[in-house]
């Protein structure tokens, strides 16, 4: 399978409304480097999701992609037909959705439901052929053989995250969105899927771009994190620069305030509520709750640029020139 | 002194299976707790799905009796109170649940959940009384009332409407409030919001908590004590820095190498970790053996022959486990 | 009056099939109303008025063939199949009602054998039964016995609809919050559970309304109602008993069959409407 780069190219999916748009994701660029772990960190209503859908191409009306490319190699995806669509989705780039365990059909076995999706992008394997794969594809995920026969209903809640995984890299897509993988799953568990997708993930080289709100799940997955707040990137970082020195204020938040297992300290949160995207204030998205707010944060939207290599925020605390 | 609120022994069987109701699931068992009638405390209540503690809080709420074992609220079984103690136990232990939109019929104002139990038990005259009663007790909870009241539910975020039902539960005067998971469906800048109006119903209003969650983090930053279950056991109990900084029972010290640290240096150590997923044609119900002995790194013959006793450790730490076959309890 | 003109444009905004089915039944209500006041109704009888007559000034709809003026039976005839309607609607929602809440909220003996009731009753053929015991009585039934009779056999699937709605949100977590805060059973039915069926209940009436009429019209016409009084029903059976399509006398056969299409269309109207309310998934994309 060919490892290609996914670059993503000042997107903005807005949901039309009779009162007028709402923009999920308003102008997000960045890039996914071959074979990488990718995060998406932000809260609920920060665009990640939409952004992981619009990148699978599953954006349906009222949703619209009002701008932007999604390029994966030279092809811009967003100009592919239905069919071609329906062709990259799963080949190409695969989708492992929120609680995915509730995706897998209760009446059919785990041997036919993997077997579903190869079959539909047409691909003929005789019996043998079909087995082999199937063992492969459970032993990729630490699952035994012997799962292949059983039914949904018999399998824990973990089990059936990692069938999901193994039906998202059945056809070898360079690209595997996890979009919170983990968010049902307890604890121990997470942990255990999660390296089974690490394990995977080195194995077969595909880019993992994992969704989600947990930035301990972050740290401890990913290389390269991208901090989203009300539908826009405002720091993109390797994730061991982010947590030393997070630059952007709400990055800064994202790390010191959930609990820790450390010590007992005050709760601390972020004071003020997201805007409403309906209506987004004019200037920065985050100067309404932003501790180091300027004058500028109100009239000027930051934009998100490197200020160092591969380093990059959207924060006029870093701002190279005043925009006239 | 009589605890204000205590289980002692208890143990819930869920029968099912047909007609005849042959199969048997053990969803709590030999489980002792006390929460003193003072000081306050706030008791965490640590345990993954499965692990009884939904079970735990529906005996102790009174919403359905032990198999064995009785649950007493200032030294009366509840399965015996007379109705005039059973409304008093009712209104003195209050409940906040996990689902912040469930809670609501979506048919009335968020009003409704307030004046009801205002109603219901007697606590205000009059109608200007109820008001003021219910403006204030948001207030302490952190809302605005001119933001809160008169607004149907679907016009509230989550996390106002989580904090409502904590104002419900402080406005009945409580001595106990039980909360199942108070945070898990909030967003996770508004926990601490909220986690923070539970720690002031403490410290100002001297009501004890049982905070239920399979979230160690914040039940270690909320609690003073810690029970943690496993499978319907009670597997290590103790004060929360001691059972979170130097755990003993092998599943805590799991449960908290699983948790993934936010520091990118100290990443999840690949080796030391078993593959211990299990389906469901392979989970054993042994009687009489350690329930964490097919999981745990260090099983010995004894644990798979004897269910271990809670071996008291420290001066407040108990852990079952036959690593610490010291002092029985 | 405010509060009637915005409720009145939400719904021609919203709900138009809702607000062309009540203008519909309105209508008729009022026909009927405005009738009684200005058309002795006494016309409606036999011998009123020379029989066979076409439409004239006046008999505005001629007569039939035994001297009723077809205009007062319109009236008439409207009025009592109205009164059908609403009186067999109230009964059969009264009952499954009742029957559907105690058998969803309660459940165990009483609801297996309300369940059980239900089920036995809904495999009996309305109409058959209907017919066999309008036969028997042929010559007593009066216009009441007929409304107890189409009630008696339509209450049974609101009743299901209204258990299976109880039983699922009994569930409710609100409802547990309710038992919490001290509430008993009868106020959790009335207060949290009955609001919020308000659609299911009014759709169950405008079931069981048409049903009665339809059922009532139909006995009618094969000649199994009050014999003496001038329903719509009655007024075909006469009119096929009187051959009066082949006499060409569409004064007589015509009304009956337009009032009873504008009452139909007017609650299917109201049905489908309901069907927006209780089903927000159809509501028009704006």
């Amino acid at each position: 399978m060919n490892a290609e780069m996914l670059r993503v190219r000042n997107l903005r999916v807005w949901y039309e409304t009779l009162a007028g748009p709402v923009k999920a994701v308003d102008g997000v660029t960045f890039d996914l480097m071959p074979g990488e772990k990718f995060g998406l960190v932000g809260e609920s209503g920060s665009g990640k999701t939409t952004l992981a859908h619009a990148m699978m191409l599953l954006i349906k009306p009222p949703c619209r992609i009002k701008e932007g490319r999604i390029l994966l190699g030279d092809q811009d995806l967003l100009n592919l037909s239905q069919e071609e669509m329906r062709r990259v989705r799963l080949s190409k780039i695969a989708l492992i959705p929120q609680e995915s365990m509730n995706s897998l059909n209760p009446v059919k076995r785990i041997k036919d439901q993997i077997i579903d999706g190869i079959v539909d992008h047409s691909k003929n394997l005789t019996r043998k052929e079909r087995r082999n794969l199937i063992r492969e594809l459970l032993e990729k995920v630490q699952l035994k053989p012997e799962v292949a026969d059983m039914f949904p209903h018999e399998l824990s809640g973990g089990m059936k995250q990692r069938v999901c995984i193994a039906i998202a890299i059945s056809l070898g897509p360079s690209i595997i969105i996890a979009d919170e993988p983990t968010s049902a799953l307890d604890v121990v568990v997470q942990r255990q899927v999660m390296m089974t997708l690490g394990r995977m993930q080195e194995s077969v080289g595909v880019s993992v771009l994992l969704v989600g709100h947990d930035m301990g799940l972050m740290a401890q997955f990913v290389g390269r994190l991208g901090v989203m707040y009300s539908g826009k990137l405002v720091e993109v970082d390797t994730v061991k620069n982010m947590f030393k020195n997070p630059l952007h204020p709400y990055t800064k938040l994202l790390i010191e305030c959930p609990p820790s297992l450390k010590e007992k300290r005050e709760f601390k949160g972020i004071p003020g509520v997201p805007p409403h995207l309906l209506n987004p204030p004019p200037g920065c998205i985050f100067h309404g709750r932003c501790p180091k707010v300027m004058k500028r944060c109100l009239t000027e939207t930051p934009d998100l640029e490197e200020i160092q290599p591969e380093r990059w925020v959207a924060c006029h605390l870093y701002s190279s020139e005043e925009k006239i | 002194m009589t605890p204000l609120l205590e289980a002692q022994d208890i143990k819930k069987v869920f029968r099912s299976g047909g007609f005849l109701k042959k199969n048997q699931t053990i969803a709590l068992e030999a489980l002792s707790l006390q929460i003193p009638h003072s000081p306050p405390i706030i008791t965490g209540i640590a345990g993954e799905s499965g692990s009884g503690k939904t079970t735990l809080a529906k005996l102790l709420l009174g919403f359905t009796g032990p198999s064995e074992g009785k649950v007493t609220y200032k030294g009366k079984d509840l399965e015996k109170m007379a109705r005039s103690e059973r409304m008093l136990f009712r209104q003195e232990v209050q409940a906040v649940f996990q689902d912040p939109f469930e809670v609501y019929n979506p048919f009335h104002k968020v009003d409704h959940v307030l004046t009801v139990p205002l109603i219901k038990y007697h606590l205000a005259g009059s109608k200007s009384e109820m008001r003021k009663i219910m403006e204030n007790a948001l207030e302490v909870i952190g809302l605005y009332p001119g933001e809160t009241l008169g607004r149907y539910p679907h016009e509230l975020s989550g996390g106002q409407r989580q904090r409502i039902m904590i104002a419900r539960a402080f406005l009945l005067k409580p001595r106990i409030i039980l909360a199942d998971e108070p945070v898990s469906m909030v967003d996770a800048s508004i926990r601490a919001t909220i986690l923070k109006s539970l720690l002031t119903l403490k410290k100002e209003y001297g009501i004890s908590l049982l905070y239920i969650s399979h979230d160690l983090t914040t039940t270690y930053q909320i609690s003073d004590n810690i029970l943690v279950l496993y499978k319907g056991s009670l597997v290590e109990s103790g004060d929360a820095e001691t059972v979170i900084k130097r755990p003993e029972h092998p599943y805590t010290q799991l449960l908290i190498s699983s948790i993934p640290d936010p520091d990118p240096e100290k990443k999840w150590l690949k080796e030391d970790y078993l593959a211990v997923d299990q389906s469901s044609n392979e989970e054993k119900n042994e009687k009489n053996a350690c329930k964490f002995v097919d999981r745990c790194p260090h099983a010995m013959a004894i644990c798979r022959q004897k269910i271990p006793p809670l071996y008291r450790t420290g001066p407040s730490h108990t852990t079952r486990c036959f690593l610490y076959k010291g002092a029985e309890e | 009056m405010k509060v009637m003109k915005s409720i009145l444009s939400k719904l021609r905004h919203d709900n138009p099939s809702m607000l062309a089915g009540l203008i519909l039944i309105l209508f008729l209500f009022f026909f009927w109303l405005a009738g009684c006041a200005f058309v002795d109704t006494k016309r409606a009888q036999p011998i009123s008025g020379l029989p066979d007559q076409r439409p004239s000034y006046q008999y505005l709809l001629g007569t039939d063939s035994n001297g009723r003026d077809i205009f007062a039976v319109m009236i008439v005839g409207t009025g009592l199949t109205l009164r059908v309607g609403f009186l067999a609607g109230i009964m059969g929602l009264g009952i499954a009602v009742i029957l559907g809440f105690m058998s969803g909220f309660y459940g165990g003996v009483l609801d297996t054998i309300i369940k059980g009731i239900v089920d036995v009753l809904l495999t009996v053929p309305p109409l058959a039964v209907l017919v066999v015991i309008a036969a028997m009585r042929a010559e007593a039934i009066t216009l009441n016995f007929m409304i107890i009779l189409v009630a008696s056999l339509s209450w049974m699937l609101p009743t299901r609809t209204i258990r299976s709605q109880v039983l699922s949100l009994r569930e409710r977590a609100y409802i547990s919050m309710a038992r919490l805060s001290g509430m008993t059973g009868t106020e959790i039915i009335v207060k949290e559970i009955m609001p919020t069926l308000i659609p299911f209940l009014a759709a169950g009436f405008v079931s069981i309304s048409s049903t009665a009429v339809l059922a009532s019209i139909g006995l009618e016409a094969l000649g199994l109602g009050p014999q003496s009084l001038p329903t719509l029903g009655m007024a075909i059976y006469w009119a096929i008993s009187f051959s009066a399509m082949l006499r060409g006398m569409w004064w007589w056969w015509a009304p009956p069959v337009v009032v009873i299409i504008i009452l139909f269309v007017g609650l299917f109207l109201i049905a489908s409407g309901l069907d927006l309310v209780a089903n927000p998934k159809l509501r028009r994309l704006r």
